[in-house]
């Protein structure tokens, strides 16, 4: 909120980036679709395998979207330094990847989250029928740490597009795969949500650490040292 | 009760006309339209009109992608700056009209979510005769197409009317029918919007609290949309008016024929503004050719000129070139047969002068903002809406169209970057976010509500 909402170039990156979700989210769960309708449905471990390939192929869809986001966002960098007047843009790549990275998460976290906010204000009992009691909180926290790993992996995707680093943009596909594997162990939270959690700080450090930061950077800005 | 008939056509032509013109009379005349128009809703395309910006240098927004065609209004050796001005402020104005289109989005989707009364089936418009309580999906459908092709050629009518009173000057008329409309709207649809929200929260108001809170919310409308006012007054009141216009036909608009009258209007929007003969094409052409600022009434604007030592009065005072457009009354009595009471919204402009082109050196700051019809407003709420009421996966499918129509939006002020003359706002805004309601309703909610009942997340 504070770093992009006072930037409309950055905001239009943002919304662009909840686009590209949208339309991965799209394509993937057309596929599923078709699949589902085209099996049986009384078949549950069918089902159930079609849905984990459903999610699968959901996390590479989304992962090729933000290849061609950041694909478009390289040429879109190229016209912003062409018109403006002292020959550099004036958004960097790295602010595009962050914004890029929130935009994918924050539609991400909502397309999770809102109906299941939506719900819980109505009246209800969370776990009547023997599910976890812990639903809404955990899905809470699944939710707010999707969004910032998705920010990060956008982070790590774009340096890693602009280096031509494949191992990086490997590692953030293979992270997106489990943090996503992982929560097939739900509700037995403890296998999905500390995995997670792990991952991101490191996705967190990782970033930090590919933005310029160090350290002593770090040590620097919280003892407010000059 | 005096049922007008709900004419949405009639918004829309005058929106049309609208957005039509803008662009197209940049070069000529660099008077700039005081966005203030308060304008009734109305179809509109998305009348873009960039200008350049100030003279100052910009701070450093440059959109990229977008340029906006500047309207030079310095000497010719600073033109090339003013390029480079306008698009740097290409981003900024794209923000400027997102920020009105999500308020009224909002208004409308909070108010479908809350108040019961604009869901219920209460009877439909006259516009809409053909009824789609049908027993058989042919049927309904083949109701729905013939209720659109009956909404799009009262549209076409009426636009083709405000073209020929546009062409044989007749402003007066113009000028009482689009004050007509607009008292209409301010204080009927206020009424009934306000009883409605009072009745679902169940709070009491006595009589002569209503009258006061109406006639002051009425007034201050009129005269804020109908000749000056706060800058950001104005824009409040367009968006309300919007907003209520919306929810009008959110209630009284079929299932079906709403969707096919949705699609119907963009592809009529696409071809009356780009064809050579369409109605709203001449209407541009016929303000510029008359030099005269192309009806600011029913225009969204997102900046204000500001008139800095005008070298000579200039005529921009002028009365205001209206359109006239046909409010349809909320359809109570729609059961019987309406009187076909049009009731006209004027639209004024607010009265900013226009500079005269020879003050180019006294011009000292001037925003320029971009413009929008209010219809195009009209229709995206009512997309939305549309999706908030009646789509099953909720606010999933909600979230989905009012991207989409962002990106629409934000697509189509490229294009007019790019482009450089007046392009109708609603055929991309809507196809995606027509693509993006059912396949979000249809594919994407099982998808998640399977995920979300194994607690999965992708």
């Amino acid at each position: 909120l504070f770093t992009i909402a006072r930037d409309p170039l950055r905001i239009i990156i943002l919304i662009a980036g909840a686009f590209f979700w949208l339309v991965s989210l799209l394509l993937s769960s057309l596929i599923w679709f078709i699949a589902v309708k085209a099996s049986d449905p009384r078949d549950e471990a069918l089902q159930k395998g079609l849905l984990i390939f459903g999610v699968m192929f959901s996390v590479l869809l989304q992962e090729a979207f933000r290849f061609l986001y950041y694909k478009l966002l390289r040429k879109a960098i190229e016209g912003l330094v062409a018109l403006s007047e002292d020959g550099c843009s004036p958004i960097s790549i790295q602010q595009m990847a962050y914004v890029a990275g929130v935009g994918f998460g924050l539609m991400s976290g909502a397309f999770s989250m809102i109906n299941l906010l939506a719900d819980a204000l109505g009246p209800g009992t969370v776990g009547i029928h023997g599910d976890s009691q812990l639903y809404f909180l955990t899905s809470a926290f699944m939710t707010m740490v999707l969004i910032f790993l998705h920010t990060f992996w956008g982070i790590l995707f774009f340096h890693g597009c602009e280096h031509r680093r494949w191992w990086e943009i490997m590692a953030v596909v293979v992270m997106h795969l489990a943090v996503s594997g992982s929560t097939f162990c739900n509700p037995l939270y403890v296998g999905s949500l500390v995995p997670s959690y792990l991952l991101m700080a490191t996705a967190a450090a990782w970033a930090y650490l590919l933005s310029g930061g160090s350290a002593q950077n770090l040590r620097r800005f919280l003892l407010c040292k000059s | 009760m005096i049922t007008f008939m709900n004419n949405s056509d009639s918004e829309e032509e005058p929106c049309n006309e609208r957005t039509s013109l803008m662009s197209a009379e940049s070069p000529p005349v660099p008077s700039y339209q005081d966005g203030l128009q308060v304008s009734e809703a109305g179809e509109a395309q998305a009348h873009r009109k960039r200008r350049t910006g100030s003279s100052r240098s910009p701070n450093d927004i440059a959109d990229g992608d977008m340029s906006n065609s500047g309207v030079p209004v310095r000497e010719s050796a600073l033109e090339n700056e003013e390029e480079e001005l306008t698009l740097k402020y290409g981003a900024k104005h794209v923000i400027m009209l997102f920020v009105p289109v999500t308020l009224c989005m909002i208004v409308v989707v909070a108010t479908i979510k809350s108040v019961r009364f604009y869901t219920e089936k209460n009877g439909q418009l006259i516009y809409t005769p053909f009824t789609e309580d049908t027993p058989s999906v042919g049927q309904r459908l083949l109701n729905s197409v013939l209720n659109t092709i009956i909404m799009i050629s009262v549209i076409v009518v009426m636009t083709v009317f405000l073209v020929l009173l546009y062409k044989y000057r007749c402003y007066k008329f113009i000028h009482g029918w689009l004050i007509l409309s607009s008292l209409m709207l301010l204080f009927l649809f206020t009424y009934i919007y306000l009883g409605e929200v009072l009745k679902t929260y169940n709070v009491a108001m006595d009589y002569p609290t209503l009258f006061l809170v109406i006639w002051n919310f009425g007034a201050v409308g009129m005269i804020c949309i109908h000749w000056k006012g706060p800058l950001q007054l104005q824009q409040a009141y367009l968006i309300m008016i919007s907003a209520l216009m919306a929810l009008a036909f959110i209630k009284y608009l079929p299932e079906w024929s709403a969707w096919v009258i949705l699609g119907a209007i963009s592809i009529y929007d696409l071809m009356a503004v780009l064809c050579p003969k369409g109605p709203l094409r001449m209407l541009v052409e016929t303000a510029q050719e008359r030099n005269e600022p192309i009806f600011p009434a029913l225009i969204y604007s997102s900046a204000m000129m500001w008139t800095v030592g005008m070298a000579k009065p200039d005529t921009a005072a002028r009365g205001p070139s209206q359109q006239t457009w046909d409010a349809a009354e909320d359809g109570r009595a729609n059961h019987g047969s309406p009187s076909h009471a049009d009731s006209l919204m004027s639209e004024t402009r607010s009265p900013v002068a226009a500079r005269p082109t020879t003050s180019l050196e006294e011009l000292e700051e001037e925003e320029r903002g971009v413009k929008l019809g209010l219809g195009d407003f009209i229709f995206y709420s009512v997309l939305v809406g549309k999706a908030a009421a009646t789509a099953s996966g909720d606010w999933n499918t909600t979230l989905a169209c009012f991207v989409a129509i962002l990106i629409g939006l934000c697509l189509t002020l490229l294009l007019l970057a790019v482009f450089k003359k007046a392009l109708p706002a609603l055929p991309i805004s809507i196809t995606f976010g027509l693509v993006f309601y059912f396949s979000t309703d249809n594919l994407v909610r099982p998808f998640m509500d399977t995920l979300a009942s194994h607690q999965l997340y992708i």
